[in-house]
Order: structure tokens, then C-alpha cells, then sequence
């Protein structure tokens, strides 16, 4: 092979293959361009919609910004819920390498206990990993302080600041107000079946028990949103856009604090319950239910060795005052009054002879008076008064349950009042096919005897009964009880209104005169109740009830000291004032107390007392029988009358 | 001949100083081109605009100082070139330094230095070099002879693992062997046999990470959070820049930080976020301009030496702007090629930039035996 120096090169070839060449890869060139401008064509200008959304979905997040939950007054405007700032300590789990460690570390710096770890675990359970958990759920503020000056010790753990409830009357008012507590699974799952998670984005607490459930929607608001520009930490950067959330609605109750303090007062933690309502609006004045707890227990998340406390076989939890069902003894009697009047089974005039013992021909059994000598000679009125059990047993025996039955349907027994909580109980107005129906038992003409006195089947929650008098005192106009009074727009209230049911009509509309007159004589005349309200200001007219828990054997005497305390009479009372223009009604139950004249009509003078206090009463003359004072009126009239002829 | 005197008049301080003003133009507007984007994806900082202009600075030097030296001397330095780079890849492989799961340093104690540099410009020198001393267009012996000279570097890189420089510098032998007139139906010889060795390349040659990034490429959605993130996030970007761009310093994707290796290996996703389509077409152009130049010295270069490795720098220039901006924009797989002249760093920019030395050392030395 010739050494290629000595070569001699065709120049003038060897410059065009050249020169193709170049030419050649300088196309080439051209397509790699072309092929670039190609595809960021496509990207930029094709695409550019889709990727400008995609480039604005890393940069834009929607923060949804909890919205202030409203506040609730009583009708005062006394503050009954409030939202104070509250400080727990959270963690991003994903910030975290050792978790376990960051923990006890945290833990001799904080007061961490077991249960925090526990439930942050449980948290942890099915939480994204970038989203934080509470480690503690209420921060003391030295504690703030304390884990605030260390933070940079403890990257991923943070202090988060947030609006919780306070309930500054604690345990006076939970069977009313309810309370809060942090949003979980099942409410979840509730809000996405009813369509309302999105407002719920940024929300922490949901009602739970009461007003604060009941009014859910109300109190809430709607959830505000911020439109940040965030980095690929998510770190934000800046705000692009803010939409303020829309606070709840603060609310107003009917109910009276100082009432209310004062029912708390008069039960003195005994089991019983006092519902109050004005008649003229079927506002809820009052409702306690004894004993009662602290609702801010709840509110961030009770401890278990708490909740334990709270269930004693005094059952403070459960609110008696709307889901008690009672046996409403003889405060029903004179609604049963009532309906023998109208079916015309007993007149005004008619009496009957209590030797205390009453029996059917036919049956074996005897049915005694509370009284075992009797009380005489008794009409409709006095038997009212002294609570003559005969003459109700023979009342009963002549309506039937299915007249009866029917008729104290009209009252609202057996069904829901519809007063504004969740935490109701319908009671039981026995019928043959309701007993049927609940016992599978046949209906005994017996039972009829024992609805008589408000016993056998019959149960009523004591806000059925205080409905039922509120109708009674209405004449038959059905107002349903309510605790909301309205809402606050602009320092002035929206009353919520009257819901009412269609109303009760009778025949003789004087029949209202003659059981009212009996309930006045109860308290005014030689009535039950007529010790308990001895000397008050006002007048007030009522009912007195002393339910059997136990049957007691046909010949035994009543005797509390041999019954166990759980089987003791309820002490009950139904009562309102002022008689002539009724205010307040109130009715009271005291579990296993005894009497009901002796017992649970104290406490109610206790609330009328209360009620009346800023209220002055002309002086009270007692009406010694229905039509005096009409007489009376027709007397002073005639006398006026007499003048103006002879000035 | 008074054209040419008034011409070599206009033209002598710049001839004196052997710098070819039309490519120096092109290289400035570039790197200023740069500099702007790198403040912008820097996160303004100056700090980092000043290193790059430390690093412009020498490479400028060193490009002057290439372009002093005769096109004759490189012809017979090509072979001392290739056999040091040689020596020094090996050398690599048994007592280089370690970074990032790739052995492609070597520590000569004052500096860290990859010896795949070199080769850049040794290898397209020695092709250069041995064909050109044949007659062209050359047998297929000699054609033979130089794809081994471009092998045994390319393999010897790929070892490190460093695929993707290995290739870039299997396109550079293989361009100056194109430009010397390698025969088609060889070159259809060598697509065939290429397509072949792409199996044999995925099976044994490749890595794991590579391979990974092959397959990423191909459907970067499979893993958007992870390695197919990268790809995604600069489609983003390219994308919502759409034809006028967001502005400078405007674009969210890498202001915000989305966009990863925003000032390195990205920064064209950055410049397309910013500039838009029709920044785009204006960059290309300025890169067209040089590669124009660089071909037509290539053409009017005296000897064929000087012509295939002129051609084959300016070629293999171009490659890394396509191979950077396909990366980018998503029609080639994630490789570690910085965006020539506008990419933040160093090593590379004074390799490109002692190419284009030997560039201008071609396109203003008349060689001592001329022909005309």
C-alpha cells in the first residue's frame, strides 16, 4: 500500500463530494429544526389551552376557608354559644422521618398522654400523608409558648389556631344547646348524601346533640374559599383571589337563662326534668333534664375515662325532658275530664260516691282511690281537685279506650311534639291495636280502667304534657313547641313565628271553663296543689300526678320505705299562671320522689316564682266555683250601670 | 483584486486576531440570550450570572487561543489527541472518581476532570485525520478502520456509565466519515446493523437508570410523580407558554418552581415558557445562523482535513441543540445534554467553545501551502 502522503489528491472532486455532503447535513439540520418547531408547535399553540390549565392546576390552589359558626343568645341576649380560639398541635406525617421519635420528644416538652397517641394513630389511619393530624387536641398557652420557641427543632409539627365552641353555662343548658364535636366518618357521610361536604371543606366541628344539631344549617354558613398561587412545595406564595365565607347565622332561643339556672337550682342533681313553655307562642322558656354534664367536655374530643363517668345508672346523658317516657298518672285527668264532657259520659251536675273502692260487675278485682276512705260525694270539678281516682275509673270504664284514645291523640300524646331537637321520644297512647302492635297483647277491659288515671300503657315525655296543657290553656289551638326564637340580621330579631297544628274543636266550648276552673281549684281551692303554692304573687292553676312504677298487690298499701328507690313514685306536676292569661306552663317530674303535690310542685312554683319576679299581680280574691266571677263582673257591672243612671 | 484589498483592510484587526466575526456574533447573541434566561431561572439570582460570565469569559479565551493555532498543527496533533484521551478514558475506569453512580472524573488534584471532553474533540480530529489521507471518498476499508477509532472511545464512555456523551461522540466520528463521503449503500449497512445492535445495546450495554429513562420517555404518564415528573412538568411549560410567551420572568412553571434543573439541562422549557413559540423560532434561528456559518467554512476550508472536521463540529454543535430541545419538549429521551451556550455550567461550554476555535482557526488561517 502506497504511503498515502505521496497520494496525489483530485482536489476539484473531493471539494463537490465535499460540498454534497455539507449540502446533505445541512438538510438534515433543516428537518431536526423543522421537527422541533413541529412538536413545539403542537405544544404551544395547539396544545395551549391544555397545557395552560395544567401549568395554572400546579400554581392555583383553592383553599376552602372554614366560615364562622353562629352564635346562640337566649332571649335576653344573654351568650349562651360562643366560638373562642383554640390551639392544638398538628403533624404532617409525611414531614416527619421518625415519627415515634418525634413524638417522645415532644412528649417531655408537652403534656402528650396515652390517649393522644392512641387517637393520633387512629387518626393517622387513612389520613394522606401531606394532610395533618392533631397530636394534641387543646394546647395550654404556656404550652404554646413553650413548643413555640423550639419549633425549628420540630420541622412537619406546627400550632394551629381555630375558633372552637364554648359553653359558658356548661351542664345548665346541654339538653337544650347540645354541643359540637370534631366532623367524623358517619357525618361525613351524611354531608356527601345530603350534598353539603363541599361547604363543609374547612370545617372542623358539626352539631352533634340539640340545638347545635337541630339548627346544623342555620349556625354553620357557608364555606369561603382562597385562591392561592402555591410553589411545587406548596408552599403559598401569594393570594390571587380571596371569597370570604358567609358566617352563620347567630340565633336567638326562647329560652330565659336566669329560668333555666334556676331549674338547674331546684333539681339540685335529683333525676327529674322541667319543661316551661309560653303558651301564647309555644316558646320554650325552659328545658333541663337532671342531672346534666358539661358539654365543653365534648367539644374536643371527650377522654374515655370522662365518658365513662357519664355513664352512671343516673343516665345524664339521656334528656328526659324530651326522650323521659313516663306514666302521666293523673296529670291527665282533666283532659280526660274533657273528653267525658264532650262525649257527654258526665255533666257538670253529676256527682258520684267515692268510698275509695271502685268495681266492675263481673270482675273480681277492686281498683282503690289514693284516698282509701274516699272523698264523698264528687263532681267532674272536684274530682279534679282532690284527684278522685274512682270517679276517673268510672269515666274511663264509660268512654272506652278508643274514645279516650283518640282524644288525647288530638292532645299530642303517642306522637312527637316537633319541637326543635332531634333527641325526642313519641311516648305511648295505648289502642287496642297499638297494644297489639308494641306487646302483642289483647286489651283487657282493665287497661281502660288504668288509662283512667293515666297509667297502664300510657307513657308521655314531659314535653308532650307541658304541650298538651299549653292546648288545654289555648282552648284547643295546638302551637308546637319551639326553642329557636328567630335570628339576628343587623342587631335586630327575625322571629322564627308560630308553627301551629290545625286546631282542637269542640261542641261546648264551656267545657274548656269547666276543667280550666278545676285545674284553678287544684291550686286555689281545696286542691292538691294547693300547699306548694301557698301565698304566691300570682295566680296560677295546675295538676298533680304521682305515678305507680310498680303494680302494688290488690290489698297491699302504697309504702315507699319498702320499695327499692328505682320503683318509687314518680312525683309529677302540670301547671300554669296566670290563670287568667297564662304566661308560662310548666310541667315537672321527679323520678322516684314520691307525691306529686308534695314533691314536684314545689319545683314548679320554684319557676313561676322565678318567671314573675319583675311582675306585679292585683290582688287575688278566690273563686269559690265557676261563674263567680262572671257574677261578680256582672254585679260590679250592674252597679256601674246603676251609677250612670243615678249620677 | 482592490475588492479583496479594501475587504482585508476592513477586515484585519479581527483577521490579525484569527476570530471569525460573524461567528463570534452568533455565540454572543446566544450566550447573552442565555445569561437573561438564567437570571430568570436562577431565581434572579446574580450570583449565578456572574459565574456564568467567569465561565463565558474563559471559554472565549480559550476559543481565542484555539483559533491561533494553524489547522496544520491539529492535523498532526490529532493522533497524540486520541491516543491521551485513549489513555486517560482507561484510566478513568480503573482509578476515576465517583459522583452520582457514574465514574467519569479523573482528580488531577487542582482539578476534577473528565476526560470525555477531550475525545469530544479528539475523536472527529482523528477520523478526520486518518481519512483524510486517502484519497476520497474513501474505501470501505478505511471507512471500517474509522468506525473502530470511533468505537473504542464511545464504548470506553458508555462504560462510565455515560451514554449519552458516548453518543454524541459516535455522531461526531460518524459525521466527519459521513462528510468524507462514506458511500450510501454503506451507510444504509450501517442503519440495518444499527437497528440490530439496538437490542443487544438495551440488554447489556444500558443501565438500569437509563433504561428507566428510555421507558419514562416513551409514557412518561405512568409515573407522574416520579420520574416521569420531570418530563411532564417541561411539556407544561413549553406548552402554557404558548405563542407569545408569559414573559420574562413571568413564567410560573419555573418561577414557582415546577420545572426541574430549571438553569441546567431544562432551561430551554424555561425559555419557551417565557419567550413562547415565537421566541423559539427566533433562538433556532440564531443557531441556524451558526450552523450556516460553521458549514459554509467548512466548505471554503482549503484542505480536506479542515473541511470534514469543520463539518463535523459544526454537525455534532447542532446535535446537541436537537438532542436538548427533543429531551425537553418530549420527543427524545431524558440524556444529560445541556442546551449549547444558554445552559448554566462549565465543562461543556469550553469544549463547544475550543470546537469553535478550531472552527475559526480554519476559517481565517490560509495554509501555507495554497493552492490558489
Amino acid at each position: 500500500m502506497p504511503s498515502p502522503r505521496l497520494l496525489i489528491k483530485d482536489h476539484s472532486a473531493e471539494t463537490n463530494l465535499f460540498a454534497r455532503r455539507t449540502f446533505i447535513g445541512l438538510l438534515v439540520v433543516f428537518v431536526m429544526i423543522a421537527m422541533v418547531l413541529t412538536n413545539l408547535y403542537y405544544l404551544q399553540i395547539s396544545r395551549f389551552e391544555d397545557y395552560q390549565t395544567r401549568a395554572n392546576g400546579n400554581r392555583i390552589k383553592v383553599l376552602p376557608v372554614a366560615p364562622n359558626r353562629g352564635l346562640i343568645y337566649d332571649r335576653n341576649g344573654i351568650l349562651l354559644a360562643e366560638n373562642r380560639p383554640v390551639f392544638s398541635l398538628q403533624v404532617i406525617p409525611e414531614e416527619i422521618k421518625d415519627l415515634e421519635f418525634t413524638i417522645n420528644e415532644l412528649s417531655i416538652l408537652l403534656d402528650i398522654d396515652e390517649e393522644d397517641i392512641s387517637d393520633f394513630y387512629k387518626d393517622l389511619k387513612g389520613n394522606r400523608r401531606f394532610k395533618p393530624v392533631n397530636l394534641i387536641n387543646r394546647l395550654k398557652s404556656e404550652e404554646v409558648a413553650l413548643f413555640s420557641a423550639k419549633q425549628h427543632k420540630y420541622p412537619g409539627v406546627s400550632v394551629e389556631a381555630r375558633l372552637a365552641r364554648y359553653y359558658p353555662y356548661g351542664s345548665a343548658l346541654t339538653h337544650v344547646i347540645g354541643y359540637v364535636a370534631k366532623i367524623n366518618k358517619k357525618d361525613l357521610q351524611k354531608l356527601s348524601e345530603a350534598g353539603f361536604e363541599a361547604n363543609y371543606a374547612a370545617t372542623y366541628d358539626i352539631g352533634k346533640r340539640g340545638i347545635e344539631k337541630y339548627h346544623e344549617e342555620k349556625l354553620h354558613g357557608k364555606v369561603g374559599f382562597q385562591e392561592v398561587e402555591v410553589n411545587n412545595q406548596g408552599r403559598i406564595i401569594r393570594i390571587l383571589d380571596f371569597n370570604p365565607p358567609a358566617p352563620g347565622q347567630d340565633i336567638v332561643l326562647n329560652i330565659d337563662m336566669d329560668l333555666q339556672l334556676e331549674a338547674e337550682k331546684a333539681f339540685a342533681g335529683e333525676r327529674g326534668s322541667v319543661v316551661a313553655i309560653d303558651p301564647q307562642d309555644g316558646g320554650v322558656l325552659a328545658l333541663y333534664s337532671s342531672p346534666s354534664y358539661d358539654p365543653n367536655l365534648f367539644v374536643h374530643g371527650i377522654s374515655s375515662k370522662n365518658y365513662k363517668k357519664l355513664l352512671t345508672s343516673d343516665r345524664p346523658l339521656f334528656n328526659r325532658a324530651t326522650q323521659g317516657q313516663y306514666p302521666p298518672a293523673s296529670t291527665v285527668k282533666p283532659l280526660l275530664a274533657l273528653a267525658g264532657l264532650e262525649e257527654n259520659v258526665i255533666t257538670p251536675e253529676v256527682t258520684i260516691k267515692d268510698y275509695g273502692k271502685f268495681k266492675l260487675k263481673n270482675v273480681e278485682r277492686i281498683w282503690r282511690d289514693h284516698n282509701p276512705y274516699g272523698h264523698g260525694t264528687v263532681n267532674v270539678t272536684k274530682a279534679i281537685e282532690v284527684s278522685c281516682d274512682i270517679y276517673f275509673y268510672d269515666l274511663a270504664y264509660k268512654l272506652g279506650i278508643d274514645r279516650i284514645s283518640e282524644s288525647m291523640n288530638e292532645f299530642g300524646f303517642g306522637d312527637y311534639t316537633g319541637i326543635d331537637l332531634h333527641e325526642e321520644a313519641d311516648g305511648i297512647m295505648p289502642s287496642r291495636g297499638i297494644v297489639k302492635a308494641l306487646f302483642n297483647l289483647p286489651w283487657y277491659i282493665g287497661d281502660t280502667i288504668n288509662i283512667g288515671i293515666g297509667q297502664s300503657y300510657w307513657t308521655a315525655t314531659p314535653v308532650q304534657l307541658t304541650q298538651s296543657i299549653t292546648t288545654l290553656v289555648n282552648k284547643g289551638r295546638r302551637i308546637i313547641p319551639q326553642i329557636i326564637r328567630g335570628n339576628i340580621q343587623k342587631d335586630t330579631i327575625i322571629l322564627q313565628g308560630i308553627k301551629e297544628r290545625s286546631p282542637i274543636t269542640i261542641k261546648d266550648e264551656h267545657n274548656w271553663d269547666i276543667v280550666l276552673d278545676a285545674m284553678y281549684g287544684t291550686v286555689n281551692r281545696k286542691g292538691s296543689a294547693r300547699r306548694a303554692f301557698e301565698g304566691a304573687h300570682y295566680i296560677s292553676a295546675g295538676k298533680t300526678g304521682t305515678a305507680q312504677l310498680v303494680s302494688i298487690a290488690q290489698d297491699e298499701k302504697y309504702d315507699a320505705t319498702k320499695l327499692s328507690k328505682k320503683n318509687r313514685d314518680n312525683a309529677m306536676y302540670v301547671g300554669y299562671a296566670p290563670y287568667d292569661k297564662p304566661q308560662i306552663a310548666v310541667t315537672v317530674v321527679l323520678e322516684n320522689a314520691g307525691h306529686g303535690g308534695t314533691k314536684a310542685a314545689p319545683i314548679a312554683r320554684k319557676m313561676m316564682d322565678n318567671y314573675f319576679k319583675d311582675q306585679t299581680f292585683p290582688k287575688h280574691q278566690v273563686i269559690e266555683y265557676l261563674g263567680q266571677e262572671l257574677e261578680n263582673v256582672g254585679l260590679i257591672q250592674s252597679e256601674l250601670s246603676q251609677t250612670e243612671t243615678h249620677p | 483584486m482592490i475588492r479583496t484589498k479594501l475587504a482585508s483592510n476592513s477586515r484585519s484587526f479581527w483577521n490579525r486576531i484569527h476570530c471569525d466575526v460573524l461567528l463570534l456574533a452568533g455565540l454572543l447573541v446566544l450566550m447573552i440570550v442565555g445569561l437573561f434566561t438564567i437570571y430568570s431561572a436562577g431565581g434572579q439570582d446574580i450570583g449565578l450570572i456572574q459565574r456564568q460570565l467567569t465561565r463565558l469569559g474563559l471559554a472565549i479565551g480559550v476559543m481565542l487561543v484555539m483559533a491561533q493555532i494553524p489547522p496544520m498543527a491539529y492535523q498532526k496533533l490529532s493522533i497524540y489527541f486520541y491516543v491521551i484521551g485513549i489513555a486517560m478514558l482507561i484510566a478513568v475506569l480503573v482509578v476515576g472518581v465517583s459522583s452520582k453512580g457514574a465514574q467519569r472524573w479523573l482528580d488531577l488534584g487542582v482539578l476534577r476532570f473528565q476526560p470525555s471532553e477531550i475525545m469530544k474533540l479528539a475523536v472527529p480530529m482523528m477520523v478526520a485525520w486518518y481519512i483524510s489521507r486517502f484519497n476520497l471518498p474513501p474505501r470501505t476499508w478505511h471507512i471500517l478502520v474509522g468506525f473502530a477509532l470511533v468505537a473504542l472511545p464511545t464504548l470506553l464512555i458508555a462504560r462510565q456509565p455515560d451514554l449519552g456523551t458516548s453518543l454524541l461522540i459516535a455522531c461526531s466520528g460518524v459525521f466527519a466519515l459521513f462528510l468524507a463521503g462514506m458511500s450510501w449503500r454503506f451507510i444504509s449497512f450501517v442503519a440495518i446493523a444499527l437497528s440490530a445492535f439496538t437490542p443487544i445495546m438495551w440488554i447489556f450495554l444500558m443501565q438500569g437508570y437509563q433504561k428507566q429513562r428510555v421507558l419514562t420517555f416513551l409514557n412518561p404518564e405512568t409515573d407522574p410523580l416520579g420520574s416521569g415528573y420531570h418530563i411532564i412538568q417541561s411539556k407544561i411549560a413549553i406548552g402554557s407558554g404558548g405563542a407569545q410567551g408569559k414573559g420574562w420572568l413571568q413564567g410560573t412553571q419555573s418561577q414557582l418552581e415546577f420545572l426541574p434543573e430549571r438553569h441546567t439541562d431544562f432551561i430551554f422549557a424555561v425559555f419557551s415558557e417565557e419567550f413562547g413559540f415565537w421566541g423559539v423560532v427566533g433562538l433556532l434561528s440564531i443557531y441556524a445562523f451558526i450552523v450556516i456559518r460553521g458549514m459554509l467554512i467548512a466548505v471554503k476550508a482549503q484542505d480536506a482535513f479542515s473541511k470534514i472536521l469543520a463539518g463535523s463540529i459544526t454537525l455534532t454543535f447542532f446535535v446537541y441543540v436537537f438532542v436538548n430541545m427533543g429531551m425537553v419538549s418530549g420527543i427524545l429521551p431524558v440524556v444529560g445534554v445541556p442546551l449549547p451556550l444558554v445552559s448554566y455550567g462549565g465543562t461543556s461550554m469550553v469544549t463547544l467553545l475550543a470546537g469553535f476555535g478550531i472552527l475559526m482557526a480554519i476559517s481565517t488561517q490560509k495554509r501555507i501551502m495554497s493552492r490558489e
